[in-house]
């Protein structure tokens, strides 16, 4: 059976649309904020969420999800408050949901359990930024026994190694738009497009670009390189100026709806 | 793929679990690396700088009055507080610094938690007429300010990391994310054997010629091998450093000291093999302090060297196989220790190295006259003074209250 990820790239295909994938961090500010976010992403356009499981040492992310796992871990949160509350999302949508985890998180929280958990409360895939193609292998392996996709990460750098890690995965590839951790991009280098077209040549899944996307501007720019756009720092910067403007929701449904409005 | 030529674990521990953008600079690394080590001129050129400029072999030197006031085993201190920039540290970053050069690099980036790596690799740039940049966490800049004021002089800019800790963990972390941000150009010098693969292997090599110098000269002194080597660990490499070379001599006890700061069963040490679990940090997997959710803990030790919640993935090994017992020392042992070096040999060591002391102090007593027992004395205690300072001047008020 095809994944809830597949179908939702297939339906998009169909309509000649391409895919808006915003990240939020869970518990940031607080979980009862994610599941109305979560819900607003979804009215404001979201195709996929990617949810962001709070880390200490978020070794991708740039300072402003550094900021959001930091703000979220203020709060005691733990991964079964993260399964308890994606169950209680599945209650009110069925928006495929990823999680981006580190994979300490994973591997102390015991592999097994965690598949199993994510399984059970309804999550569609993993982003593990810190789990290359070596390190990848074993878990991919494991994972087919479960219906989650384990989305495979390709940068710029990757080179010579795409054709094998487009692979070891599913789902969608996740192209990194450019070297460095997330976080807004004034521009974007020109081979860019070079490597989204070496991506596609081996690649018989959909891809989506993340890292950097920050503005309407940039998802038109970008929109015709890959058949999803993945948006996180500024949403975040967007829920920080929710929390100081007490309207958290409000603030990240306009600016998904600006982006949502660019990707059509 | 490329064939790999080096083995990426040891056991379980180790590996390779950065971002993708970093993978083929680690399997070049890997690849200059393994030319490097087999290139007769770069070994030369290694040995060189070892010798002429920062000063080795150090001497290991026969502490009599330790021995006697002590009453066990013969002690001899492996010397590596005479090292130029005083620790062991400058010999991985010549290896790693020349490695650099071979490989056209022209921008150098550490991590540092004391500062003594920082310190080592802004002083080899500066020679070298290299860019250096230093990430530190805030928190080790206020306590290690001379270090700090070092590498500004030596040309070095030292960027100060506020997140997460503050200390040399996040520091790590920091330089990371411009190892990323910056693949093509700069070469990251990491300070200990920890990190992805090749790092651990890499590091080890460049600090191993402590072991080995101290494998001849113990023959010269006495004709066989030690019964003990002891150094405390942080993330491990002056201890790796002198343990590698004997790992496979029978009979031979190898300890490491960690930090266990205001005592194990507080929270604030840095015990990362006695209170730690298997995980995932910096790239590698290694015992770390961390909760049951796999957040990485705060750890803490009055030594800004051992300060760190996770340790080299083939100490982790050597713990795991049972090849070498790892012990741990509070902040006031280390500094009894301090104090009792200073005052019996006239050597001030290091607050690091000072653990290593602490745990002799316990163990040789209980040693025959005719054992022999190895000390890495990793560094110097100039750096620490004021901290030392500090912590006895509190004490002496305490004890006025």
């Amino acid at each position: 059976m095809k994944s809830r990820i597949e179908r939702k790239f297939e339906v998009l295909k169909s309509r000649q649309e391409k895919a808006l994938i915003p990240y939020i961090t869970c518990g940031d500010p607080d979980l009862e904020t994610t599941v109305s976010l979560v819900l607003a992403l979804e009215k404001a356009g979201a195709d996929i969420i990617e949810l962001g499981i709070p880390y200490s040492d978020p070794l991708a992310d740039g300072p402003v999800i550094q900021r959001a796992s930091q703000r979220a871990l203020k709060n005691p949160i733990t991964i079964d408050a993260v399964f308890d509350m994606v169950e209680e999302l599945r209650k009110q949508t069925m928006v495929p949901l990823v999680f981006l985890v580190y994979y300490n998180s994973v591997f102390r929280y015991g592999t097994e359990r965690f598949l199993k958990n994510c399984s059970e409360s309804g999550m569609d895939g993993l982003i593990i930024p810190d789990l290359p193609l070596e390190e990848r292998r074993e878990l991919y392996e494991q994972m087919k026994a479960y219906p989650i996709d384990l989305i495979p990460m390709a940068a710029p750098t990757s080179e010579e190694r795409i054709q094998e890690i487009v692979q070891v995965g599913s789902g969608f590839v996740y192209c990194i738009s450019s070297k460095g951790v997330t976080g807004k991009r004034v521009t974007f280098e020109d081979s860019l497009a070079h490597f989204m077209t070496q991506v596609k040549k081996y690649a018989s899944i959909p891809t989506a670009i993340g890292f950097g996307i920050s503005s309407q501007e940039a998802v038109t720019k970008l929109k015709g390189l890959s058949d999803g756009l993945i948006v996180g720092s500024s949403i975040i910067e967007k829920i920080e100026e929710g929390i100081l403007a007490g309207d958290i929701e409000g603030k990240v449904f306009d600016f998904v709806r600006g982006l949502h409005q660019a990707i059509e | 793929m490329k064939d790999v030529k080096l083995p990426k674990r040891f056991g379980l521990f180790g590996g390779q679990f950065v971002p993708e953008t970093l993978m083929n600079a680690l399997i070049e690394l890997e690849e200059k690396f393994i030319e490097a080590k087999e290139d007769e001129s770069f070994q030369k050129n290694y040995q060189y700088y070892v010798k002429e400029y920062a000063g080795r072999p150090t001497s290991l030197y026969f502490a009599k009055n330790l021995t006697e006031r002590l009453g066990g085993g013969k002690i001899y201190l492996k010397r590596e507080d005479l090292n130029h920039t005083g620790a062991h540290k400058i010999n991985n970053v010549i290896g790693q610094v020349l490695l650099a050069k071979r490989m056209g690099k022209k921008r150098i980036i550490a991590e540092t938690g004391a500062g003594q790596h920082g310190v080592a690799t802004a002083t080899i740039c500066a020679m070298f007429g290299l860019d250096c940049e230093v990430y530190m966490g805030e928190e080790d800049i206020q306590r290690q300010s001379l270090n700090v004021f070092k590498m500004k002089l030596l040309g070095a800019k030292v960027n100060s990391v506020t997140s997460g800790t503050a200390t040399l963990k996040d520091a790590t972390n920091e330089a990371i994310r411009d190892w990323v941000t910056h693949v093509d150009d700069t070469f990251y010098v990491i300070g200990s054997v920890v990190g992805p693969h090749p790092y651990p292997t890499m590091v080890r090599d460049f600090q191993r010629i402590i072991g080995d110098e101290v494998k001849e000269q113990i023959l010269e002194k006495e004709g066989r091998h030690p019964d003990y080597l002891i150094a405390c660990v942080g993330g491990g490499s002056n201890a790796m450093g002198l343990f590698y070379p004997f790992k496979e001599e029978v009979g031979i006890n190898i300890i490491g000291v960690e930090a266990s700061g205001k005592g194990v069963d507080t929270e604030e040490h840095a015990a990362t093999i006695a209170k730690g679990s298997i995980g995932v940090l910096h790239g590698m997997m290694t015992y770390l302090l961390q909760n049951e959710n796999g957040q990485i803990l705060p750890v803490y030790s009055i030594s800004a060297g051992l300060d760190y919640p996770g340790i080299g993935p083939e100490h982790a090994y050597f713990y795991a196989s049972g090849r070498a017992s790892y012990v741990s020392i509070t902040d006031d042992e280390a500094l009894e220790a301090f104090r009792f070096l200073t005052v019996t040999e006239g050597i001030i060591p290091a607050l690091e190295s000072a653990h290593a002391i602490g745990y002799l102090m316990k163990l040789a007593p209980t040693t025959g006259k005719e054992e022999i027992i190895v000390v890495n004395l990793s560094g110097r205690g100039d750096k620490d003074i004021d901290t030392v300072l500090k912590y006895l001047g509190r004490n002496e008020n305490e004890k006025q209250d």
